[in-house]
């Protein structure tokens, strides 16, 4: 793993907190105290981490790379292991920060499109809630008028992906097109890649979730997704079976597959197109125009994992007329 | 064994004895023979057993319970998805470390003291990972497909996946448990064949006399014994290291802050044999107490092993500075933020009670008077196994509750599951031991005949 190791911030270039007002919360260290303010800890520490990075209008045109990760988080990483190779397509995504409203319709749209089960109040107040995307939301500034910042998480496939050496049993591993995937008939579950990923985006079916016997909720799922039973994990596979219906279809009529054909679940719910799948192979596609804008990073990508999910950095523009 | 019985011949600088005075071959082999054979079983010893074996009654219980329900039962979630079970699985498999070391090392580096508390030590061993074994077993999410960990000739072609740390823990924990088993039983069957001569009962006669194997203590049967003894003690003295190694690489290999450290296997392999040593201590002073044995298990054995837990305690206490040290040396914000959340977050009591049980309370182990008090030394070794029980749950728990993205962060708290599996296995290995008390010769027969002070150069064994 490739750490870097200057001062509070994982990055070495001047920190955008720095320009912004101090959060206005006293983080209380006690011996039990901790857990009183965990909200206001939690998005002290997104910003500190710089997990959401944010930048006015002027701060970006004095520096149009502000959101950029530094050089050295991919080129002096080490691996024992080969790089993949994607010779077709190569499936990956860019998420606007700018665009999301945080309305919650991509975690409507995938929970249905992939039949992941509702698990009750008991069960998500244990954590463990089965949203394959979730929104992060974070607050900045006073605490009366906090921002708030949601930031859209899921899987986000990595090219070094950290749950992928660490399955006993080889159920997620890494598609030719650069998917992380999980084989739910392999899975025993130890839940060793929940624990390693960074990004917290696994669930597991700690119970017997999903009704297997009121046939009137049969019709409810959607036929072309498996539906997981107990003990094993799942996450977001960027709604692979659309990826294959189109693979298909484009096969059919001797063709490749074209740029916008597929569209994941919440992709296609976002009604302000903040998430935009693509095959990232190809120049000319929507998703590799975005990610190639100097606003574009990746979650954690000091860790060296390369997500195939970017972020493209919020851009902030107050009217100073309109006062609070 | 010749040099082991030289060696015990009366010696200047030693503190105390290994076996206490006007012992004769015979009286060794009586006493602890009739402690199996002749001795009626004792109200203490049914009272200890029916107790253990209520709680391997919950055990089953807990168990059936699991396959029934699933993981949920327990308190594990996403961030947190090990909690109870590693834990214990880490505990138990660091307990039998003492007994390895024993065993193996101490009889390759001819410690003439570790002869009368070698065979519990090793029973221990077996016992604490026959509870470890459990584990890693149920904790999974289908435990009936386990077995998937192992690479066998499967019609569908699947195979383990070798760069995990888990399978190599298969590897590492069957070899131990094979080894161990395979020590523990060759060096009984000398003594099997004592009981055999010696039981009145036909059944034991039948039972012990298979399990002798033919011995008849004659001097090829002896240097055969001598030879595969050394050659398991080869093969098991590198287990002691390589085990609890291995299973260091369970945390060592992930990317979690406070887990991603290279401090762990020689940190986790001392913390072993310090718990090891303690539950040693903690099943050695109730035993000679009961069936009378302080001649056999002398002060001498007592301090020694207090010493061991105050050296490999000092070296545990040495890991938790430097991962302070690491984290703050290196700068890394992920690691700062760790260490400051286990000092002071919302696991800090556990952190310092960690603190108070490994590193503070055995410094008085220096006490040349608290070593040699029996009491204070039973004490102290059941603080250092709770606390060696509290650094697993600091390692697991506090390092996944709140790692990189805070959004995700979580608290774990175990469930009565949780804890009535702990407790069915403790119960597990109680049971074990009483019956093993009852059935075999917790003492070495005829190493502690090899210990008794005799005219030098004789036959050594009679």
């Amino acid at each position: 793993m490739n750490f870097t190791a200057n001062g509070t911030t994982p990055s070495g270039r001047e920190t955008k907190s720095q320009s912004h007002k101090v959060v206005q919360v006293i983080l209380r260290w006690s011996l039990s105290g901790d857990n009183q303010k965990p909200q206001e800890e939690e998005s002290v520490q997104a910003f500190r981490r710089e997990l959401v990075r944010v930048g006015t209008v002027e701060e970006y045109r004095k520096n149009p790379e502000f959101a950029a990760d530094p050089e050295e988080y991919t080129s002096k990483a080490l691996s024992l292991y080969p790089a993949h190779k994607y010779d077709g397509y190569a499936w990956g995504m860019s998420i606007d920060m700018n665009s999301c409203t945080g309305c919650n319709a991509c975690v409507v749209a995938c929970k249905s499109e992939n039949n992941a089960p509702v698990v009750g109040r008991e069960e998500v107040a244990a954590g463990r809630e089965m949203d394959w995307i979730r929104i992060d939301t974070y607050f900045r500034g006073d605490l009366d008028s906090p921002e708030a910042y949601h930031q859209p998480v899921m899987c986000v496939h990595c090219e070094n992906a950290p749950c992928e050496g660490v399955c006993p049993v080889g159920a997620t591993v890494h598609s030719p097109e650069g998917l992380n995937e999980m084989i739910y008939n392999r899975c025993v579950g130890t839940r060793y890649c929940s624990n390693n990923c960074p990004y917290k985006v696994r669930r597991f079916n700690f119970r017997l979730y999903s009704d297997w016997t009121t046939p009137s909720l049969f019709g409810l799922r959607n036929p072309n997704v498996t539906v997981r039973s107990r003990g094993v994990m799942e996450k977001c596979t960027y709604c692979i079976q659309r990826i294959n219906a189109a693979k298909i279809q484009a096969e059919k009529e001797d063709r490749e597959v074209r740029d916008g054909e597929i569209q994941t679940a919440c992709q296609q719910a976002c009604p302000a197109q903040a998430i935009v799948f693509g095959n990232i192979n190809d120049p000319a596609s929507r998703v590799s125009k975005l990610k190639a804008q100097n606003r574009t990073y990746g979650l954690l990508r000091e860790l060296n994992t390369r997500p195939r999910t970017t972020h493209l950095a919020r851009l902030r523009n107050p009217n100073p007329e309109i006062k609070e | 064994m010749d040099e082991i019985s030289q060696n015990s011949t009366p010696r200047t600088d030693a503190p105390s004895p290994v076996i206490g005075p006007g012992h004769s071959y015979g009286s060794v082999t009586d006493k602890i023979s009739a402690i199996v054979l002749t001795q009626p079983t004792s109200k203490g010893w049914w009272f200890g057993f029916l107790v253990s074996f209520s709680l391997l009654m919950v055990l089953m219980a807990s168990i059936t319970y699991l396959l029934l329900k699933g993981t949920g039962i327990w308190g594990v979630n996403i961030p947190v998805g090990w909690g109870f079970a590693i834990i214990n699985f880490v505990w138990w498999i660091g307990i039998g470390h003492a007994g390895t070391l024993i065993s193996a090392i101490l009889l390759l580096l001819r410690q003439t003291w570790r002869t009368s508390i070698n065979r519990f030590a090793e029973a221990m061993t077996i016992f604490a990972v026959s509870c470890a074994g459990i584990f890693p077993l149920i904790h999974v999410g289908r435990p009936w497909l386990a077995y998937w960990l192992l690479p066998y000739p499967d019609t569908m072609g699947a195979w383990p996946q070798f760069r995990s740390p888990l399978v190599w823990d298969v590897f590492a924990v069957s070899t131990y448990a094979t080894v161990s088993l395979l020590f523990w039983f060759v060096g009984l069957i000398p003594d099997l064949a004592t009981l055999r001569d010696r039981a009145r009962h036909r059944a034991a006669k039948i039972i012990y006399g298979i399990l002798a194997m033919g011995w008849r203590g004659s001097a090829v049967h002896w240097h055969r014994y001598e030879l595969a003894s050394l050659l398991l003690a080869g093969l098991a003295t590198p287990l002691v290291v390589s085990v609890h190694t291995v299973v260091s690489f369970d945390f060592a290999v992930g990317v979690i802050p406070g887990w991603h450290t290279t401090i762990f296997p020689p940190y986790f392999v001392a913390g072993a044999i310090y718990s090891g040593f303690a539950m040693v201590m903690t099943l050695a002073i109730p035993i000679r107490a009961f069936y009378k044995l302080e001649d056999f298990i002398t002060m001498r054995h007592l301090e020694n092993m207090a010493k061991i837990m105050l050296a490999t305690g000092l070296i545990v206490a040495y890991g938790y500075t430097m991962e302070v040290f690491m984290a703050f040396y290196t700068g890394h914000a992920y690691d700062k933020y760790m260490i400051l959340n286990r000092f002071t977050g919302p696991y800090a009591p556990v952190c310092w009670a960690l603190i108070l049980c490994n590193v503070i309370i055995p410094q008085s182990l220096w006490i040349r008077r608290v070593r040699a008090s029996v009491p204070a030394l039973f004490v102290i070794s059941l603080i250092v196994n709770i606390g060696m029980w509290l650094e697993r749950f600091v390692i697991v728990v506090t390092s996944l509750h709140r790692d990189f993205i805070p959004s995700s962060w979580g608290m774990y708290s175990p469930t009565r599951w949780d804890i009535a599996t702990y407790l069915g296995t403790i119960g597990l290995f109680l049971t074990m031991f009483y019956l093993f008390i009852r059935f075999l010769p917790m003492i070495s027969i005829f190493e502690m005949r090899g210990l008794v002070p005799t005219r030098p150069k004789t036959g050594e064994r009679a």
